[in-house]
Protein backbone atom coordinates (compact mmCIF):
# COMPACT_ATOMS: atom_id res chain seq x y z
CA UNK A 1 0.00 0.00 0.00
CA UNK A 2 1.46 3.58 -0.97
CA UNK A 3 2.00 6.59 1.61
CA UNK A 4 -1.33 8.03 -0.26
CA UNK A 5 -3.72 4.67 -0.57
CA UNK A 6 -2.85 4.68 3.60
CA UNK A 7 -4.17 8.09 4.52
CA UNK A 8 -7.09 7.42 1.89
CA UNK A 9 -8.12 4.50 4.35
CA UNK A 10 -7.19 6.29 7.29
CA UNK A 11 -9.22 9.37 6.76
CA UNK A 12 -12.24 7.33 4.97
CA UNK A 13 -11.73 9.60 2.23
CA UNK A 14 -12.86 6.87 -0.30
CA UNK A 15 -16.33 7.18 0.76
CA UNK A 16 -16.31 11.02 -0.74
CA UNK A 17 -16.35 9.72 -4.52
CA UNK A 18 -19.34 7.67 -4.03
CA UNK A 19 -21.50 10.35 -2.05
CA UNK A 20 -20.47 13.98 -3.09
CA UNK A 21 -22.78 15.67 -0.72
CA UNK A 22 -19.09 17.70 -0.03
CA UNK A 23 -19.10 18.98 -3.17
CA UNK A 24 -22.37 20.73 -2.96
CA UNK A 25 -21.92 22.04 0.45
CA UNK A 26 -18.37 23.43 -0.15
CA UNK A 27 -17.56 26.99 -0.06
CA UNK A 28 -14.87 27.29 -2.83
CA UNK A 29 -17.12 24.64 -4.91
CA UNK A 30 -19.90 27.06 -5.10
CA UNK A 31 -17.69 30.26 -6.15
CA UNK A 32 -15.23 28.06 -8.34
CA UNK A 33 -17.06 25.11 -10.41
CA UNK A 34 -14.07 23.63 -11.54
CA UNK A 35 -13.16 22.93 -8.00
CA UNK A 36 -14.76 19.86 -6.27
CA UNK A 37 -13.37 17.84 -3.26
CA UNK A 38 -13.77 14.34 -4.41
CA UNK A 39 -12.74 15.05 -7.18
CA UNK A 40 -9.48 15.32 -5.18
CA UNK A 41 -9.74 12.29 -3.90
CA UNK A 42 -10.48 10.31 -7.21
CA UNK A 43 -7.28 11.88 -8.29
CA UNK A 44 -5.48 10.82 -5.65
CA UNK A 45 -6.99 7.18 -5.31
CA UNK A 46 -5.57 6.56 -9.44
CA UNK A 47 -1.93 7.72 -7.38
CA UNK A 48 -0.67 9.21 -10.94
CA UNK A 49 2.35 10.88 -10.16
CA UNK A 50 1.42 13.37 -12.90
CA UNK A 51 -2.18 14.06 -12.06
CA UNK A 52 -0.67 14.96 -8.53
CA UNK A 53 2.40 17.48 -9.80
CA UNK A 54 -0.30 19.02 -12.06
CA UNK A 55 -3.56 19.54 -9.62
CA UNK A 56 -3.70 22.72 -8.08
CA UNK A 57 -7.00 22.07 -6.12
CA UNK A 58 -5.14 20.77 -3.80
CA UNK A 59 -4.25 24.13 -2.69
CA UNK A 60 -7.94 25.75 -3.45
CA UNK A 61 -9.28 23.82 -0.81
CA UNK A 62 -9.49 26.50 2.24
CA UNK A 63 -9.37 23.45 5.12
CA UNK A 64 -12.65 25.25 6.52
CA UNK A 65 -14.17 21.66 7.35
CA UNK A 66 -17.53 22.35 6.31
CA UNK A 67 -17.07 19.03 4.19
CA UNK A 68 -16.10 17.15 7.40
CA UNK A 69 -19.12 18.77 9.97
CA UNK A 70 -21.79 17.50 7.25
CA UNK A 71 -20.17 14.62 6.08
CA UNK A 72 -22.05 11.46 6.80
CA UNK A 73 -19.85 8.72 6.11
CA UNK A 74 -17.27 11.13 8.84
CA UNK A 75 -14.60 11.35 6.39
CA UNK A 76 -11.86 13.32 7.67
CA UNK A 77 -11.76 15.48 4.39
CA UNK A 78 -9.32 18.07 5.62
CA UNK A 79 -7.02 15.31 7.37
CA UNK A 80 -6.98 13.87 4.07
CA UNK A 81 -6.02 17.00 2.50
CA UNK A 82 -3.49 17.95 5.02
CA UNK A 83 -1.36 14.67 4.12
CA UNK A 84 -1.98 14.86 0.34
CA UNK A 85 -0.15 18.29 0.42
CA UNK A 86 2.83 16.75 2.26
CA UNK A 87 2.89 14.26 -0.83
CA UNK A 88 1.84 16.92 -3.25
CA UNK A 89 5.02 19.56 -2.48
CA UNK A 90 7.39 16.31 -2.67
CA UNK A 91 6.95 15.80 -5.78
CA UNK A 92 7.16 19.07 -6.60
CA UNK A 93 3.70 20.66 -6.41
CA UNK A 94 3.69 23.91 -4.61
CA UNK A 95 1.01 26.52 -3.43
CA UNK A 96 1.01 30.38 -4.04
CA UNK A 97 2.09 31.76 -1.19
CA UNK A 98 0.61 35.22 0.41
CA UNK A 99 4.00 38.11 0.45
CA UNK A 100 5.60 35.91 -1.45
CA UNK A 101 6.30 33.44 1.49
CA UNK A 102 7.09 36.03 4.09
CA UNK A 103 4.83 34.35 6.86
CA UNK A 104 6.41 31.26 6.55
CA UNK A 105 9.70 32.02 5.73
CA UNK A 106 9.01 34.39 9.30
CA UNK A 107 8.15 31.02 11.26
CA UNK A 108 10.87 28.93 9.82
CA UNK A 109 13.32 31.22 11.16
CA UNK A 110 11.90 31.49 14.52
CA UNK A 111 12.59 27.71 14.98
CA UNK A 112 16.69 28.24 13.75
CA UNK A 113 17.96 27.93 17.30
CA UNK A 114 19.02 31.85 17.88
CA UNK A 115 17.88 33.61 20.66
CA UNK A 116 14.86 35.48 19.94
CA UNK A 117 13.25 38.75 21.50
CA UNK A 118 9.96 37.32 21.48
CA UNK A 119 8.41 38.76 24.11
CA UNK A 120 9.36 42.23 22.55
CA UNK A 121 5.63 43.91 24.15
CA UNK A 122 6.18 42.44 27.64
CA UNK A 123 6.36 46.29 29.67
CA UNK A 124 6.85 46.33 33.10
CA UNK A 125 3.30 46.76 34.42
CA UNK A 126 3.25 43.24 33.24
CA UNK A 127 3.11 40.28 35.25
CA UNK A 128 4.70 37.34 34.58
CA UNK A 129 6.76 34.93 35.68
CA UNK A 130 9.26 31.39 34.81
CA UNK A 131 7.76 29.18 36.01
CA UNK A 132 3.73 27.98 36.94
CA UNK A 133 1.40 26.47 36.12
CA UNK A 134 -0.51 28.13 33.47
CA UNK A 135 1.74 28.60 30.64
CA UNK A 136 0.58 31.21 28.08
CA UNK A 137 1.18 30.32 24.08
CA UNK A 138 1.30 33.68 22.71
CA UNK A 139 1.53 32.15 18.61
CA UNK A 140 2.97 34.80 16.34
CA UNK A 141 0.20 37.21 16.96
CA UNK A 142 2.56 40.03 17.66
CA UNK A 143 4.72 39.05 15.02
CA UNK A 144 1.62 39.48 12.20
CA UNK A 145 1.19 42.48 13.74
CA UNK A 146 4.50 43.87 12.01
CA UNK A 147 4.37 41.79 9.38
CA UNK A 148 0.85 43.43 8.38
CA UNK A 149 0.96 47.11 10.01
CA UNK A 150 -0.59 48.56 7.47
CA UNK A 151 -4.06 45.92 8.02
CA UNK A 152 -4.07 45.04 11.51
CA UNK A 153 -1.97 47.04 13.40
CA UNK A 154 -4.02 45.93 16.74
CA UNK A 155 -2.67 42.15 16.52
CA UNK A 156 0.53 43.50 18.13
CA UNK A 157 -1.62 44.67 21.50
CA UNK A 158 -2.94 40.65 21.50
CA UNK A 159 -0.42 39.38 23.69
CA UNK A 160 0.09 41.95 26.44
CA UNK A 161 -3.78 42.36 26.41
CA UNK A 162 -4.14 38.98 27.75
CA UNK A 163 -1.36 38.84 30.22
CA UNK A 164 -3.53 42.02 31.71
CA UNK A 165 -6.79 40.06 31.49
CA UNK A 166 -4.59 37.44 33.58
CA UNK A 167 -2.98 39.66 36.08
CA UNK A 168 -6.38 41.26 36.61
CA UNK A 169 -7.84 37.64 37.87
CA UNK A 170 -4.67 37.47 39.97
CA UNK A 171 -2.83 35.14 37.62
CA UNK A 172 0.85 35.36 36.34
CA UNK A 173 1.24 33.30 33.37
CA UNK A 174 4.32 31.30 32.39
CA UNK A 175 5.40 33.05 28.55
CA UNK A 176 8.73 31.98 27.22
CA UNK A 177 11.23 33.61 24.78
CA UNK A 178 12.35 30.37 23.80
CA UNK A 179 8.62 29.70 22.10
CA UNK A 180 8.61 28.77 18.59
CA UNK A 181 5.87 29.46 16.05
CA UNK A 182 3.47 26.69 16.23
CA UNK A 183 4.15 25.00 12.74
CA UNK A 184 0.32 25.24 11.62
CA UNK A 185 1.26 26.80 8.74
CA UNK A 186 4.08 24.74 7.81
CA UNK A 187 1.80 21.67 7.89
CA UNK A 188 -0.91 22.94 6.26
CA UNK A 189 1.19 24.17 3.80
CA UNK A 190 3.02 20.84 2.81
CA UNK A 191 5.89 21.12 4.90
CA UNK A 192 5.86 18.04 7.40
CA UNK A 193 9.42 17.88 8.77
CA UNK A 194 9.68 21.92 9.34
CA UNK A 195 6.12 21.25 11.20
CA UNK A 196 8.27 18.69 13.34
CA UNK A 197 11.04 20.39 13.69
CA UNK A 198 8.87 23.54 15.76
CA UNK A 199 6.65 21.01 17.44
CA UNK A 200 10.01 19.39 19.10
CA UNK A 201 11.15 22.65 20.18
CA UNK A 202 7.50 23.72 21.64
CA UNK A 203 6.93 20.71 23.95
CA UNK A 204 10.27 20.41 25.01
CA UNK A 205 10.12 23.97 25.98
CA UNK A 206 7.04 23.45 27.97
CA UNK A 207 7.67 20.79 29.49
CA UNK A 208 10.91 22.92 31.07
CA UNK A 209 8.24 25.45 32.62
CA UNK A 210 6.29 22.59 34.33
CA UNK A 211 3.29 24.11 33.29
CA UNK A 212 -0.31 21.71 33.69
CA UNK A 213 -2.27 24.24 31.69
CA UNK A 214 -1.54 26.07 28.04
CA UNK A 215 -3.93 28.82 27.77
CA UNK A 216 -3.83 29.66 23.39
CA UNK A 217 -5.28 32.90 22.49
CA UNK A 218 -5.24 31.73 18.91
CA UNK A 219 -7.24 29.31 17.42
CA UNK A 220 -4.43 27.53 15.24
CA UNK A 221 -2.41 27.18 18.03
CA UNK A 222 -4.87 25.54 19.88
CA UNK A 223 -5.92 23.63 16.65
CA UNK A 224 -2.21 22.35 16.28
CA UNK A 225 -1.31 21.21 19.96
CA UNK A 226 -4.66 19.63 20.97
CA UNK A 227 -5.08 17.67 17.29
CA UNK A 228 -1.51 17.85 15.09
CA UNK A 229 0.60 17.67 18.18
CA UNK A 230 -1.40 14.59 19.88
CA UNK A 231 -1.79 13.06 16.80
CA UNK A 232 1.57 12.71 16.30
CA UNK A 233 3.17 12.65 20.02
CA UNK A 234 0.12 11.11 21.91
CA UNK A 235 -1.27 12.39 24.47
CA UNK A 236 0.33 15.67 25.60
CA UNK A 237 0.99 15.69 29.79
CA UNK A 238 -0.45 18.73 30.21
CA UNK A 239 -4.30 20.74 29.44
CA UNK A 240 -4.81 22.68 26.34
CA UNK A 241 -7.17 25.40 26.93
CA UNK A 242 -8.63 27.95 24.38
CA UNK A 243 -8.17 31.33 26.50
CA UNK A 244 -12.23 32.16 26.06
CA UNK A 245 -12.87 28.61 28.10
CA UNK A 246 -9.66 29.69 30.73
CA UNK A 247 -11.72 33.26 31.30
CA UNK A 248 -15.44 32.03 31.40
CA UNK A 249 -13.57 29.91 34.52
CA UNK A 250 -12.34 33.03 35.55
CA UNK A 251 -15.34 34.73 35.28
CA UNK A 252 -17.67 31.97 36.96
CA UNK A 253 -15.09 32.30 40.06
CA UNK A 254 -15.97 35.88 39.92
CA UNK A 255 -12.04 37.24 39.33
CA UNK A 256 -13.14 39.25 36.60
CA UNK A 257 -15.57 42.41 36.13
CA UNK A 258 -16.58 44.27 33.49
CA UNK A 259 -17.64 48.18 32.32
CA UNK A 260 -21.02 48.82 31.28
CA UNK A 261 -21.28 49.50 27.63
CA UNK A 262 -23.75 49.63 24.81
CA UNK A 263 -22.03 48.53 22.14
CA UNK A 264 -23.40 46.01 19.99
CA UNK A 265 -20.87 43.22 18.57
CA UNK A 266 -21.20 40.20 16.30
CA UNK A 267 -19.32 36.85 16.54
CA UNK A 268 -17.43 35.47 13.61
CA UNK A 269 -16.58 31.91 14.35
CA UNK A 270 -12.90 31.16 13.45
CA UNK A 271 -12.95 27.80 11.46
CA UNK A 272 -9.86 26.20 13.38
CA UNK A 273 -11.81 27.24 17.35
CA UNK A 274 -15.02 26.21 16.16
CA UNK A 275 -15.52 23.50 13.10
CA UNK A 276 -12.19 22.07 13.64
CA UNK A 277 -12.03 22.38 17.58
CA UNK A 278 -15.87 21.97 18.71
CA UNK A 279 -15.72 25.90 20.80
CA UNK A 280 -18.89 27.57 20.00
CA UNK A 281 -20.40 28.24 23.01
CA UNK A 282 -17.65 29.76 25.29
CA UNK A 283 -17.43 33.03 23.00
CA UNK A 284 -20.64 33.88 22.87
CA UNK A 285 -20.81 32.80 27.00
CA UNK A 286 -17.87 34.98 27.32
CA UNK A 287 -20.51 38.47 25.18
CA UNK A 288 -22.66 37.34 27.56
CA UNK A 289 -20.92 37.43 30.81
CA UNK A 290 -19.82 40.95 29.18
CA UNK A 291 -22.99 42.46 29.47
CA UNK A 292 -22.33 43.19 25.48
CA UNK A 293 -25.17 43.58 23.05
CA UNK A 294 -24.98 40.13 21.19
CA UNK A 295 -26.44 39.76 17.83
CA UNK A 296 -25.92 36.20 15.34
CA UNK A 297 -25.11 36.06 12.04
CA UNK A 298 -27.36 34.34 9.14
CA UNK A 299 -24.68 31.62 9.08
CA UNK A 300 -23.25 31.05 12.37
CA UNK A 301 -21.71 28.10 14.03
CA UNK A 302 -21.15 24.70 12.41
CA UNK A 303 -22.31 26.62 9.47
CA UNK A 304 -20.16 29.87 9.53
CA UNK A 305 -18.70 31.29 6.29
CA UNK A 306 -14.76 31.35 6.09
CA UNK A 307 -12.43 33.82 5.86
CA UNK A 308 -11.04 32.13 2.55
CA UNK A 309 -7.37 31.85 3.20
CA UNK A 310 -5.54 29.29 4.75
CA UNK A 311 -1.86 29.19 5.95
CA UNK A 312 -1.37 31.94 3.81
CA UNK A 313 -1.60 29.76 1.09
CA UNK A 314 -3.42 30.51 -2.34
CA UNK A 315 -5.20 34.20 -1.60
CA UNK A 316 -7.63 34.53 -4.91
CA UNK A 317 -10.74 35.57 -6.63
CA UNK A 318 -12.35 32.98 -4.52
CA UNK A 319 -11.35 33.96 -0.95
CA UNK A 320 -11.87 37.66 -2.07
CA UNK A 321 -15.46 36.12 -2.46
CA UNK A 322 -16.15 34.26 0.49
CA UNK A 323 -14.40 37.57 2.49
CA UNK A 324 -17.21 40.04 1.19
CA UNK A 325 -19.96 37.25 1.50
CA UNK A 326 -18.99 37.07 5.52
CA UNK A 327 -19.30 40.98 5.95
CA UNK A 328 -21.90 41.60 4.00
CA UNK A 329 -23.48 39.72 6.74
CA UNK A 330 -22.14 40.73 9.63
CA UNK A 331 -22.98 44.44 8.03
CA UNK A 332 -26.44 43.42 7.83
CA UNK A 333 -26.72 42.27 11.82
CA UNK A 334 -26.55 45.98 12.71
CA UNK A 335 -23.74 44.99 14.74
CA UNK A 336 -20.80 47.94 15.21
CA UNK A 337 -18.46 45.61 14.86
CA UNK A 338 -17.22 42.18 14.62
CA UNK A 339 -15.13 40.23 16.68
CA UNK A 340 -12.94 37.03 15.89
CA UNK A 341 -10.67 35.38 17.79
CA UNK A 342 -8.10 34.23 14.97
CA UNK A 343 -5.35 36.89 13.99
CA UNK A 344 -5.70 35.58 10.74
CA UNK A 345 -9.03 36.32 9.67
CA UNK A 346 -8.67 39.57 11.39
CA UNK A 347 -5.96 40.30 8.83
CA UNK A 348 -7.62 38.52 6.02
CA UNK A 349 -11.02 41.10 6.49
CA UNK A 350 -9.25 44.11 6.96
CA UNK A 351 -7.19 43.27 3.84
CA UNK A 352 -10.95 43.29 1.95
CA UNK A 353 -11.77 46.41 3.71
CA UNK A 354 -8.32 48.29 2.92
CA UNK A 355 -8.73 47.79 -0.49
CA UNK A 356 -9.37 50.73 -2.64
CA UNK A 357 -11.64 49.47 -5.46
CA UNK A 358 -14.21 47.10 -4.36
CA UNK A 359 -16.95 44.69 -6.40
CA UNK A 360 -19.32 46.37 -4.11
CA UNK A 361 -20.00 49.10 -2.95
CA UNK A 362 -18.42 50.02 0.85
CA UNK A 363 -21.23 51.03 2.99
CA UNK A 364 -22.42 47.31 2.48
CA UNK A 365 -19.81 45.62 4.29
CA UNK A 366 -17.86 48.42 5.76
CA UNK A 367 -17.66 46.69 9.13
CA UNK A 368 -15.07 46.78 12.32
CA UNK A 369 -13.89 43.62 12.08
CA UNK A 370 -11.30 43.46 15.78
CA UNK A 371 -9.69 40.85 17.33
CA UNK A 372 -11.58 39.00 20.81
CA UNK A 373 -8.43 39.26 23.31
CA UNK A 374 -8.62 43.08 22.62
CA UNK A 375 -11.99 43.30 22.94
CA UNK A 376 -12.40 41.61 26.15
CA UNK A 377 -8.79 43.79 27.42
CA UNK A 378 -11.11 47.29 26.57
CA UNK A 379 -14.19 46.22 28.42
CA UNK A 380 -12.55 45.05 31.89
CA UNK A 381 -13.10 47.13 35.05
CA UNK B 1 -6.53 8.85 18.63
CA UNK B 2 -4.73 7.51 16.27
CA UNK B 3 -0.62 8.41 16.19
CA UNK B 4 1.04 9.26 13.47
CA UNK B 5 4.32 7.36 12.58
CA UNK B 6 6.90 9.72 11.86
CA UNK B 7 10.21 9.52 11.88
CA UNK B 8 12.90 11.88 13.58
CA UNK B 9 15.14 13.43 11.92
CA UNK B 10 18.56 13.70 12.74
CA UNK B 11 19.72 17.24 10.87
CA UNK B 12 17.63 19.93 10.49
CA UNK B 13 15.71 19.74 6.89
CA UNK B 14 13.35 22.29 6.56
CA UNK B 15 11.26 22.78 3.13
CA UNK B 16 10.18 25.79 1.69
CA UNK B 17 7.33 25.39 0.08
CA UNK B 18 6.33 28.43 -1.34
CA UNK B 19 8.93 28.21 -3.94
CA UNK B 20 9.33 24.23 -3.68
CA UNK B 21 12.81 24.62 -2.45
CA UNK B 22 14.56 21.67 0.33
CA UNK B 23 16.75 24.39 2.19
CA UNK B 24 19.70 22.02 3.43
CA UNK B 25 20.67 23.54 6.78
CA UNK B 26 24.10 22.27 7.82
CA UNK B 27 26.66 23.71 9.75
CA UNK B 28 29.54 26.08 8.48
CA UNK B 29 32.92 25.85 9.22
CA UNK B 30 34.46 29.02 9.80
CA UNK B 31 37.99 29.99 9.43
CA UNK B 32 38.64 33.53 8.89
CA UNK B 33 34.99 35.02 9.30
CA UNK B 34 34.28 37.03 6.09
CA UNK B 35 30.47 38.59 6.38
CA UNK B 36 28.67 37.95 3.74
CA UNK B 37 26.26 40.48 2.18
CA UNK B 38 23.27 40.80 -0.12
CA UNK B 39 23.00 43.84 -1.63
CA UNK B 40 19.42 44.67 -3.72
CA UNK B 41 20.70 47.35 -5.72
CA UNK B 42 17.90 49.55 -8.04
CA UNK B 43 18.12 49.09 -11.43
CA UNK B 44 18.42 53.29 -12.23
CA UNK B 45 20.58 54.49 -9.59
CA UNK B 46 21.97 52.22 -6.93
CA UNK B 47 23.25 49.82 -9.59
CA UNK B 48 24.49 52.34 -11.64
CA UNK B 49 26.69 53.67 -8.40
CA UNK B 50 27.90 50.34 -8.34
CA UNK B 51 28.93 49.86 -11.61
CA UNK B 52 31.05 53.81 -11.12
CA UNK B 53 32.97 52.41 -8.01
CA UNK B 54 33.63 49.63 -9.93
CA UNK B 55 34.64 51.58 -13.48
CA UNK B 56 36.69 54.05 -10.92
CA UNK B 57 38.52 51.34 -9.44
CA UNK B 58 37.34 51.97 -6.41
CA UNK B 59 38.50 49.09 -3.23
CA UNK B 60 35.76 47.53 -1.69
CA UNK B 61 35.41 44.32 0.13
CA UNK B 62 34.15 41.83 -1.79
CA UNK B 63 31.62 40.36 0.20
CA UNK B 64 28.96 41.35 -1.27
CA UNK B 65 26.29 39.64 -4.08
CA UNK B 66 24.79 42.39 -5.94
CA UNK B 67 20.98 41.54 -6.89
CA UNK B 68 19.96 43.81 -9.03
CA UNK B 69 16.01 45.23 -8.94
CA UNK B 70 14.32 47.11 -10.81
CA UNK B 71 13.03 49.67 -8.31
CA UNK B 72 14.26 49.52 -4.19
CA UNK B 73 9.97 49.72 -4.22
CA UNK B 74 9.87 46.00 -5.45
CA UNK B 75 11.74 44.43 -2.48
CA UNK B 76 9.46 42.26 -0.06
CA UNK B 77 10.34 41.93 2.91
CA UNK B 78 10.40 38.00 2.33
CA UNK B 79 13.33 38.97 0.50
CA UNK B 80 15.14 40.27 3.17
CA UNK B 81 14.08 37.47 5.48
CA UNK B 82 14.98 34.49 3.08
CA UNK B 83 18.15 36.02 2.38
CA UNK B 84 18.75 35.94 6.05
CA UNK B 85 17.45 32.20 6.30
CA UNK B 86 19.86 31.10 3.71
CA UNK B 87 22.66 32.33 5.38
CA UNK B 88 23.32 35.93 5.15
CA UNK B 89 25.13 37.92 7.44
CA UNK B 90 23.85 41.21 6.32
CA UNK B 91 21.18 42.60 3.62
CA UNK B 92 21.52 45.86 2.08
CA UNK B 93 18.88 47.75 0.46
CA UNK B 94 20.15 50.43 -1.79
CA UNK B 95 17.43 52.92 -4.32
CA UNK B 96 17.38 56.48 -5.46
CA UNK B 97 17.50 59.45 -3.39
CA UNK B 98 14.12 60.49 -2.32
CA UNK B 99 12.58 62.07 -5.31
CA UNK B 100 14.61 60.80 -7.91
CA UNK B 101 13.38 57.72 -7.88
CA UNK B 102 12.63 56.53 -11.61
CA UNK B 103 9.18 55.36 -10.36
CA UNK B 104 7.87 58.60 -8.82
CA UNK B 105 7.86 57.27 -5.05
CA UNK B 106 8.86 53.37 -5.38
CA UNK B 107 11.37 54.09 -2.88
CA UNK B 108 9.35 55.72 -0.33
CA UNK B 109 7.56 52.14 -0.09
CA UNK B 110 10.62 50.81 0.32
CA UNK B 111 11.86 52.74 3.46
CA UNK B 112 8.47 52.09 5.01
CA UNK B 113 8.91 48.00 4.14
CA UNK B 114 12.19 48.43 5.28
CA UNK B 115 11.66 50.05 8.89
CA UNK B 116 8.82 47.21 9.62
CA UNK B 117 11.58 44.74 7.94
CA UNK B 118 13.78 46.00 11.38
CA UNK B 119 11.34 45.60 13.68
CA UNK B 120 10.41 42.15 12.48
CA UNK B 121 14.05 41.01 12.78
CA UNK B 122 14.37 42.60 15.97
CA UNK B 123 11.49 40.42 17.49
CA UNK B 124 12.89 37.20 15.64
CA UNK B 125 16.43 37.78 17.57
CA UNK B 126 18.67 39.23 14.29
CA UNK B 127 20.04 42.20 15.19
CA UNK B 128 18.23 45.08 12.88
CA UNK B 129 22.13 46.79 12.27
CA UNK B 130 22.59 43.53 9.95
CA UNK B 131 19.93 45.11 7.31
CA UNK B 132 21.02 49.00 5.55
CA UNK B 133 19.31 51.18 3.76
CA UNK B 134 20.83 53.40 2.18
CA UNK B 135 19.89 55.92 -0.96
CA UNK B 136 22.87 56.26 -3.70
CA UNK B 137 22.73 58.00 -7.07
CA UNK B 138 24.33 56.68 -10.19
CA UNK B 139 26.83 59.42 -9.60
CA UNK B 140 27.61 58.45 -6.12
CA UNK B 141 30.69 55.30 -7.11
CA UNK B 142 32.51 56.71 -3.60
CA UNK B 143 29.25 56.21 -1.73
CA UNK B 144 28.70 53.00 -2.84
CA UNK B 145 32.37 51.84 -1.75
CA UNK B 146 32.03 53.91 1.68
CA UNK B 147 28.71 51.87 2.21
CA UNK B 148 30.28 48.70 1.61
CA UNK B 149 33.56 49.19 3.33
CA UNK B 150 31.40 50.73 6.72
CA UNK B 151 28.76 47.85 6.25
CA UNK B 152 31.43 45.08 6.53
CA UNK B 153 33.23 46.99 9.10
CA UNK B 154 30.01 46.92 11.07
CA UNK B 155 29.10 43.14 10.61
CA UNK B 156 32.62 42.37 11.00
CA UNK B 157 31.97 43.67 14.60
CA UNK B 158 28.46 41.74 14.72
CA UNK B 159 30.18 38.33 13.96
CA UNK B 160 27.95 35.47 11.95
CA UNK B 161 24.56 35.94 11.94
CA UNK B 162 22.66 34.16 14.92
CA UNK B 163 20.75 31.74 12.13
CA UNK B 164 24.21 30.26 10.86
CA UNK B 165 24.50 27.34 12.80
CA UNK B 166 28.71 27.53 13.36
CA UNK B 167 31.08 24.72 13.56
Amino acid sequence: MTKIEEFIEETGAFDCVECGKCTSLCPVANINSDFAPRLIVVKAQEGLESEIKRDKDIWSCITCEICNDMCPYEVDFSGFIQRMRVEAVGMGNVPVCSEAGAVQTMQRITGMGQKQNRLAWLTDDLKVSDKGDVYYFTGCAYQLGILFNDKAPELKEIPANVVRIMNAAGIEPVVSNKEVCCGHDQLWSGDEVGFIDLMEQNVEMIKETGAKKVVFSCPEGFRTFNIDYQGFLGDLDFEILHISEFLMNLIDEGKLEFKETDETVTYHDSCRLGRHAGIYDTPRDLLDAMGVEFVEMASSQEKALCCGVNAFTNCNEASRQLQMMRLLEAKQTGAETMLAFCPKCVIHYNCLLSMEKMPIEREKIDIKVKDFSNFVAEHMK
Amino acid sequence: MLQRGYHQQTFHQRADTCNGRVLPRGGEILTAFEPRIVAFCCNWCSYAGADLAGVSRLQYPPSARIIKVMCSGRLEPQFILKAFELGADGVLVAGCHIGDCHYIAGNEKAKVRVEMTKELLDVLGVDSRRLRLEWISAGEGTKFADTMNNFTKELEELGPSPLKEVI
